[in-house]
């Protein structure tokens, strides 16, 4: 019975000869094209309603606000973005399980708050705080898993509990004085406010290219000498292209000075994009790479397809149920950081509000499923930017009092078509 | 026959609690032929499946793999001695394609650590050409997209995958059309052919009588009879379940009339 497999595979090639070698040019496009659209038409959507979506309302906003697209608000709007994407990367994971973390928010002020009153009140170090306060955020999602995989409490009680007691804990912590400021030599505030030198900025957009490249590249030559079927070079190529057009176009408008009062110093120059970009790309590539490519995101989304299965299967399934909490909050603490870097300070009232909200908005945007098993990493970015345009092209549409009235009426209505697209393509995928 | 068979059981025990559901069970699975269990609701049949898998632990008797007796502690020492169990309900992760869910928690990894896709897409499409699917256009399409005879199809592949010795199928035609539960008895007989010993659970007489090299009925938690299928009518076996004998058949009189009280 040893031999079993070799027999298998004798019998195979005796079968078909030579006749799975893929053909190249123009039928193998028309092919890989076929495969796509029929992905399509099944209800994978993949990336396509929120990257049309991204166009869309930034037309719009484009010709209703002629400065739209400047470098300047381009650079406000990827800062804003920023601490939304980090913590919608991690909530996609617990989403992946079909949970959800409704503290992830709080958790981030919580980490934040923590983080602040070490430096500022405790003279700590500013990495020794930072750490801090990532270690909290990882203990607490190990806690908050914890309740769920082995005491059997509904995701959504135990995070909405602590949701409201993370916020108490942070106005105990910060105290009557209403925010911590941040000293501003911090290395921790350049992070949202200064810039990556020129030179280096197109160097990373270099390597970053050329590494995506290779492993496309790579990947197709693996395929090829294991016989299977694969993307076409042409296809490959075109989206190498896109991606180094868009990182260029990105690069140099962010190479524009933005300092709006210009004088003769040439050190008062505001330009090259901001250091927290660098960041959103290196969370982006690892979490990515965690999903796609290990035994471990395999068997996050295996759970969140059916947890029973994958029980039988040998996973261990309150493990996963537990990491996924771990991650979920530990970037919560890092989207904390990053919105404490944008404000500059750490306020009593951090993480609360529609921090959430618009984090679960943007993922759910971004494409992943509110029911579990289906969401990538890129939904995290896709989406972030998709609410930081509605965020800030709404802001400079509706100027007053009431603006953020709208701007929470516009974020929720989204987030609702958003929750209600995917249920019918959830629907339209069962059938 | 002089084949040692691949698994025999030899008067297996087991209560719950006062419930005596099996009593000195015996039954054997050949390497190469599909073994028909059939038997009445609650006549046992789930129960002696989960015995076999490991899921539950006999109270006494013996369960001999391939000619040497073994203790079966648990699902895993069943799964290490090539027991693979297909069952009703098919396990399998909707969201995940095909190859993902042949080699669901055992996925094979690159010397990094990465996932292998390459191979076990390889593997994936070889497990199903040994059977002779042609259903199924691409191997990496979603379980999702799959009919329930391409569902069945892929959880039966599986055990092929895994050098399965023994696969229990548990009514795998209960949910399907007439054109694929044709299809997924071929590949039962073709998994056969391959030289494992099926053991095919079933309460539908013509699947039982179409691919069935050997018919085990039990009755009331008693193997009535194990019988070559060739040596039986349909009616005979139908007599057998319902009775629990049908003329020099089965239990005696006082034994069938004994355990319906």
């Amino acid at each position: 019975m040893s031999a079993h497999t070799d027999e298998i595979v004798e019998q195979d090639e005796q079968d078909e000869p030579e006749g799975r070698e893929p053909v190249e040019g123009l039928a193998a496009l028309g092919a890989y094209t076929r495969g796509y659209v029929a992905r399509v038409r099944g209800g994978e959507l993949g990336s396509i309603p929120a990257l049309v979506g991204l166009i869309v309302i930034t037309v719009v906003f484009a010709v209703v606000h002629p400065g739209f697209l400047s470098a300047y608000n381009i650079e406000a709007l990827v800062i804003q973005a920023a601490p939304i994407i980090v913590m919608a990367m991690g909530l996609i994971f617990v989403l992946l399980l079909g949970e959800i973390d409704l503290s992830a928010g709080t958790t981030g002020g919580l980490c934040s708050a923590i983080m602040a009153v070490l430096m500022l009140r405790h003279g700590a170090s500013w990495w020794l705080a930072l750490v801090v306060g990532l270690i909290a955020g990882v203990i607490i999602g190990f806690g908050m898993g914890w309740l769920r995989a082995r005491v059997g409490i509904p995701s959504f009680v135990i995070t909405l509990a602590t949701f409201l007691a993370f916020q108490g804990v942070t106005l105990i912590l910060i105290g009557g004085q209403g925010s911590v400021i941040l000293p501003d030599s911090s290395p921790l505030i350049k992070l949202e406010n200064s810039f990556v030198p020129l030179w280096l900025g197109w160097t990373l957009l270099a390597l970053f290219v050329v590494g995506y490249a290779a492993i496309k590249v790579n990947d197709a030559l693996g395929r090829r000498r294991a016989g299977l079927s694969r993307a076409p070079f042409a296809v490959i190529a075109a989206k190498v292209v896109a991606l180094a057009a868009l990182g260029a176009a990105f690069t140099y408008e962010m190479g524009i000075n933005r300092n709006l009062s210009n004088n003769a110093f040439l050190s008062n120059k505001a330009q090259g994009m901001p250091w927290v970009v660098v960041l959103l790309v290196i969370l982006y590539a690892v979490w990515h790479f965690v999903l796609s490519r290990t035994r471990y995101g395999r068997h996050v989304y295996a759970v969140g397809g059916n947890a029973e299965a994958s029980l039988r299967a040998g996973i261990a399934v309150s493990r996963i149920r537990i990491s996924v909490f771990v991650i979920c909050s530990g970037m919560a603490a890092v989207s904390g950081m990053v919105a404490a870097s944008l404000l500059q300070s750490v306020q009593s009232n951090a993480g609360a509000g529609n921090t959430l909200l618009l984090a679960v908005g943007a993922a759910v945007i971004g494409g992943t499923s509110l029911f579990g098993g289906h969401g990538r990493v890129i939904d995290a970015v896709l989406g972030g930017l998709v609410v930081a345009v509605i965020i800030n092209g709404m802001s400079d549409l509706v100027q007053g009092a009431n603006s953020a009235g709208y701007e929470y009426v516009v974020t929720g209505a989204v987030l609702l078509l958003a929750a209600g697209f995917d249920a019918v393509v959830r629907r339209g995928r069962a059938s | 026959m002089t084949t040692i068979p691949m698994l025999e059981l030899r008067g297996i025990e087991k209560s719950f609690g006062p419930v005596h559901v099996l009593s000195s069970v015996n039954f054997t699975a050949n390497a190469g032929e599909v073994t028909a269990l059939v038997g009445d609701n609650g006549a046992g049949k789930t129960t002696l499946v989960k015995c076999i898998g490991g899921i539950y632990r006999v109270d006494a008797g013996e369960l001999i793999f391939d000619g040497t007796p073994r203790s079966v502690h648990g699902p895993r020492d069943a799964a290490l001695l090539g027991v693979e169990i297909v069952y009703q309900d098919l396990a399998l992760c909707d969201n995940l394609d095909i190859v993902e869910n042949m080699f669901l928690g055992r996925e094979e990894v690159t010397r990094r650590r990465t996932l292998d896709e390459n191979s076990m897409e390889k593997l994936a499409q070889q497990a199903l050409a040994s059977l002779s699917v042609r259903t199924v256009r691409s191997v990496r399409q979603l379980v999702a997209s799959l009919s329930g005879g391409q569902r069945q199809t892929v959880a039966i592949a599986k055990s092929v995958l895994w050098k399965s010795k023994v696969v229990i199928l548990d009514e795998p035609t209960a949910a399907l059309g007439v054109a694929q539960t044709g299809q997924v008895l071929d590949l039962v007989r073709r998994l056969a052919g391959q030289g494992v010993a099926v053991i095919l659970v079933s309460h539908n007489m013509n699947d039982v009588m179409k691919v069935a090299d050997s018919v085990g009925v039990l009755f009331l938690g008693r193997m009535a009879a194990q019988v070559r299928r060739e040596e039986v009518t349909q009616t005979q076996v139908v007599e057998l379940i319902t009775a629990g004998r049908s003329g020099d058949l089965g239990l005696s009189p006082a034994e069938s009339s004994g355990a319906a009280v």
